[in-house]
């Protein structure tokens, strides 16, 4: 069951927004007729292999590749030279910026491998069984390398060096040595010194968490077509069509408009595919070939040469008076890169204390590279693990001071007007309405059994806009087609078409949302940062006004009235001239004489929306632990969200549910395990534990609606504010359970059985 | 390039003929749960596979002279679904409806399970507790094996080249008896047996046990039959303080290795906890039978 809170005033009189209709995308999956990325064929085409590197560091000393393009029916073998050289430029484009170079040399190693599983070459080939033994024929000399896979160890002094001309960056003095610290950040306020000499009580911990993957059921999947005039084509499965368009243009060297990106339906990115592995390869390989070029990756490439999210430490030290006040916080967070720079570091800091009201704090953040896979985006990328250290602290503090956890936050809470710890100020927002959701809810007040525990904790993500591009185009019988060009990881279609049918007055069955080519739509960014609902919801919806404004004025000219006598009320126009008395026009009857009125109706809008709403998620878990085997069972589970407004409740509260679930697997059995050469040991769902269904309660999605004034319907992002709260919630429902404070994820029987035998 | 050939033959015979003469890249096909599994991910590159399911008597159970006659290619579905086998044998049928999810039950066979010889194979341990044999084919005629004695290692069996199994036999039961079988796994479900552990119990009108067997998995290279745990349990009604002996006697014999899945030292724990838990389940289930 699902609680919808302030449900629309009276007043309101939205027909579409809000209810739930059947999805536009549903009866294609359900029934296996969508097209996902490596569901794409065409004629001719070869098939795409990539060989990887079996070591975790070295030095490629030769690659020799004759033998392998002596086989009969290799076409086509690529190495990482054969990419145009790059200079070093951070490229907008990704979820965040990304460096090209870095990019590109993940796609194809070049004078180093930096992990297990590193591309070194790729082949084309008429057949699999061909591509195999073409990749068993490639003789690759390495120098093996010291290898350094953990993310303390990589920060050592004396740690191998993954590139011998990285200084760290962001010191008060210049660095004389070269580290694997690629950087350094810090946020601060007050005096820490001063914050904790006031502090009544302290609470300090070193909590861990391991590196973990997206695990989109879909892996990496590719069509590239390289014409003989430089024209391209690309099918691909990703969260950006326009990013890959960027990404392949420079890493080679092609004009961007000669590259046509087609989306193909995506099977979960959850951040992970806002990047290219495969694309370039196969644009690359089909260029040599001269011919289209299938590039499917296996659950074992995907897992050992794609995402992860950082491993990370976090150390955190509290301070607060006696009444719950918090005083002063000193939070270290140390992030696992992988085998390039950019580790979510950045954002884990910035939303790490942003619940909170606290005088003095330093939040100090090192991006750390390691020999392990370069990591993606994860669904609020950095913000969980923060999260698990922080919350797991208040958690601590809470019952060293012998206060409820929700009275504790709320007495430490941020509220509008209040500046966030990473600058801004905070409006509209509606952290206060969902503490009290949960206080509210039966959950926190129902009994415990033996052995079980409760857990608590909360969660904030920025939500971000920008640029979208979104056509709205009125067809001849009066229906309309809505183009966009994010591909729908979440529900965007649905919502997508319930804005636009709610501005037109349309019923929504007769608006069909499509995600469109980077040729046949206007840029826009990738679907991530929970942008899409927001602003290409914008886009959509201004250029639904825009259409509505024109249907309007061709009814004027129709009826020969003013503009100003025409209304527009549920899909018709209304002729407000008393002295024309004209029976109302539907929209199809103007769309029937369009030529008549100025020819096809049809609006675009391109926008770079600002005002995202952030977003606030508080999580309520319940464990039960058997105290013999160490096995975690979560009983009982309450998510609720600020998600201003749920165009779409279903989808809403499925984002809630999904994101609470992926966290308790981060929390409970999900880990990146390597054996002592660097190589991932459990690259597979059977050794690499997701949670399946019956591991898991019913989801309770709680939808707070605290209005985002500056969305069209009130609209705030909801995909990844509840993945940052579910590890500590439950990190905390063990440790209550078992009266033994959890540190390190994952929660695993062993692990939990020996805590309690450690006591 | 490579090749793979595919044959079906109608009797034993010819099917221990056709893999004699496969040599080292011929496998006995049943299920395929495991060996395409293995086939699709590189690490087997078979030259011929002999499906063993058009061999009468290869896909059934029939019951014989008080026990029961397995085909090697029955699935575990149809194992579930044969209520005298349920009620003789509840524990090797639990263990083996462990095995994978409802898809892979339609497939899967104890047969590939004991020979693909995995240490964490479910349905072993609860066979091996149940005095269970196979009946192994080969070019020279037909042997009958107890079921400990096929796997001698991890992924390794006993089975000449040629020989295959074609049934397995479950002896007759006798009054007041009954076997479980429980694993740990950190999921619920779709998941490889950190531990699992197997007792099948005899009890006496008096309801105290006269004859016990008990069967350890993933706790050393094969399955490990554990005799000094289960002789604390005859003459015993399983009472609290057996119990906890028993639990210790289980410990004693494990030889556990720390991979991904679990430490040595978890293991350890694990077995003499599910061997307490496992001998209840399997006392309670003996003694309504009296």
């Amino acid at each position: 069951m699902t609680d919808v809170l302030d449900r629309p005033e009276a007043g309101d009189t939205l027909r579409v927004v809000g209810t739930r209709p059947a999805r536009p995308d549903g009866v294609d999956k359900v029934t296996g007729r969508a097209t996902y990325g490596a569901d794409f064929t065409m004629a001719g085409q070869l098939v795409g292999k990539i060989l990887r590197s079996p070591h975790a560091h070295a030095r490629i000393v030769s690659i020799d590749t004759r033998k392998a393009r002596a086989l009969p029916g290799v076409k086509a073998i690529v190495i990482g030279t054969d990419f145009p050289d790059q200079a070093s430029e951070e490229l907008a484009g990704g979820e965040g910026a990304s460096n090209i170079r870095d990019i590109a040399l993940n796609c194809l190693a070049r004078d180093k491998v930096l992990y297990q599983g590193h591309a070194v070459a790729a082949v084309a080939a008429t057949s699999s069984s061909i591509a195999d033994a073409a990749l068993a024929l490639i003789d690759v000399k390495y120098e093996v390398l010291p290898h350094v896979t953990d993310v303390e160890a990589a920060m050592a002094p004396d740690a191998p060096l993954l590139d011998e001309t990285r200084f760290t960056t962001g010191l008060e003095t210049k660095p004389d040595k070269p580290s694997n610290i690629a950087s350094r950040m810090q946020l601060k306020r007050g005096d820490l010194a001063d914050g904790f000499a006031s502090a009544d009580v302290i609470v300090e911990g070193r909590y861990i968490t391991p590196a973990v993957h997206q695990g989109y059921i879909e892996p990496h999947a590719c069509v590239a077509s390289f014409g003989a005039d430089g024209q391209c084509q690309v099918w691909a499965s990703s969260q950006g069509q326009f990013m890959i368009r960027a990404y392949c243009a420079k890493i080679l060297n092609i004009e961007a408009s000669d590259i046509r990106v087609t989306p193909a339906e995506i099977g979960g990115g959850f951040g992970g595919k806002t990047t290219v592995y495969i694309e370039p390869v196969a644009l690359a390989l089909s260029k040599q070939a001269g011919a289209p070029v299938k590039i499917v990756m296996t659950r074992d490439e995907v897992f050992r040469a794609t995402g992860p999210t950082s491993g990370a430490v976090i150390e955190v030290k509290l301070g607060a008076k006696s009444d719950g006040t918090i005083v002063a916080a000193d939070v270290v967070l140390k992030y696992q890169a992988g085998a390039f720079p950019g580790s979510p570091v950045g954002a884990g800091a910035m939303t790490a204390l942003a619940c909170y009201n606290i005088p003095n704090f330093l939040i100090t953040g090192y991006d750390v590279v390691n020999n392990t896979p370069k990591v993606a985006a994860y669904r609020a990328p950095g913000a969980p693990i923060s999260a698990f250290g922080v919350e797991s602290a208040v958690d601590e503090l809470a019952e060293k001071l012998g206060m409820d956890p929700i009275a504790l936050r709320l007495k430490n809470a941020v509220h509008d007007g209040d500046k966030a710890a990473y600058g801004p100020t905070f409006k509209n927002i509606g952290y206060v309405e969902t503490l009290e959701a949960i206080a509210n809810h039966p959950h926190y007040k129902a009994p415990l059994g033996p052995n079980q525990g409760r857990g608590l904790a909360v969660g904030f993500w920025f939500n971000v806009g920008g640029e979208s591009t979104a056509a709205v185009n009125i067809v001849e019988d009066g229906s309309a087609v809505v183009i966009s060009g994010n591909p729908d990881i979440g529900g965007s279609r649905a919502s997508m078409a319930m804005m636009a049918a709610e501005v037109l007055g349309l019923p929504v069955e007769h608006v069909r949302p499509i995600v469109a080519d980077t040729a046949s739509i206007g840029f826009s960014m990738l679907t991530g940062g929970s942008r899409t609902t927001f602003a290409t919801g914008m886009a959509v919806t201004q250029a639904a006004q825009k259409v509505v404004e024109d249907l309007k004025r061709r009814a004027a000219e129709i009826w020969d009235v003013a503009v100003d006598k025409v209304e527009w009320v549920n899909g018709s126009a209304v002729c407000l001239d008393a002295a024309k008395a004209k029976p109302d026009l539907t929209l199809a009857a103007i769309a029937g004489q369009s030529a008549k009125t100025g020819g096809p109706i049809g609006a675009t809008i391109a926008l770079n929306a600002q005002g995202a709403g952030p977003g606030f998620g508080v999580h309520l878990c319940d464990v039960e632990v058997d105290p013999e085997t160490g096995h975690v069972s979560v009983v009982r589970y309450t998510a609720a969200q600020d998600v201003g407004k749920a165009i779409h409740p279903s989808y809403v509260e499925g984002q809630v549910q999904g994101g609470a679930v992926q966290g308790i697997g981060w929390a409970l059995n999900e880990e990146y395990v390597f054996d002592g050469k660097g190589a991932m040991e459990n690259p597979g769902f059977l050794d690499y534990r997701m949670p399946v269904a019956s591991d898991l309660p019913m989801i309770d999605a709680v939808l707070v609606e605290v209005a985002n004034p500056r969305h069209p319907f009130g609209a705030k992002g909801v995909g990844e504010v509840p993945i940052v709260p579910p590890l500590a919630a439950v990190g905390n429902a063990v440790s209550r359970a078992i009266g033994v404070r959890m540190h390190d994820l994952p929660l695993s029987p062993p692990r939990v059985r020996a805590a309690i035998d450690a006591g | 390039m490579s090749q793979l050939d595919y044959l079906a033959p109608a009797s034993a015979e010819d099917a221990a003929k056709a893999l004699a003469a496969g040599g080292d890249t011929a496998r006995p096909l049943s299920g395929g749960t495991d060996l395409l599994v293995q086939l699709r991910a590189g690490r087997l590159k078979p030259g011929l596979i002999v499906d063993l399911k058009k061999i009468p008597g290869a896909i059934g159970i029939r019951e014989e002279a008080g026990g029961f006659v397995i085909g090697a290619a029955t699935s575990g579905a149809a194992l579930g679904e044969h209520a005298p086998l349920v009620r003789a044998w509840p524990g090797v049928v639990e263990a083996t409806n462990l095995i994978g999810s409802t898809q892979i039950q339609g497939r899967a066979s104890m047969a590939g399970n004991i020979c693909n010889a995995s240490p964490a194979a479910d349905s072993v341990p609860a066979l091996v507790a149940a005095r269970a044999t196979c009946v192994v084919v080969g070019p020279t005629g037909r042997r009958t094996v107890p079921v400990e004695e096929i796997p001698v290692g991890p992924g390794r069996t006993s089975l000449a080249p040629g020989e295959f199994v074609l049934e397995i036999r479950l002896p007759p039961r006798g009054f007041h008896a009954a076997d479980a079988y429980l694993r740990s796994i950190p999921r619920t479900e779709m998941d490889i047996a950190v531990v699992g552990v197997a007792v099948n119990l005899t009890l006496g009108v008096d309801g105290v046990i006269t004859d016990a067997r008990i069967a350890l998995g993933a706790v050393g290279p094969t399955v490990i039959v554990a005799r000094e745990a289960a002789a604390v349990l005859v003459g015993t009604r399983a009472e609290d303080d057996v119990l906890a002996r028993l639990d210790e006697a289980a410990r004693a014999v494990c030889r556990p290795i720390s991979d991904k899945r679990g430490t040595a030292e978890f293991r350890t724990k694990i077995t003499g906890v599910l061997a307490r838990r496992v001998a209840t389940i399997a006392y309670a289930r003996a003694k309504e039978r009296i």
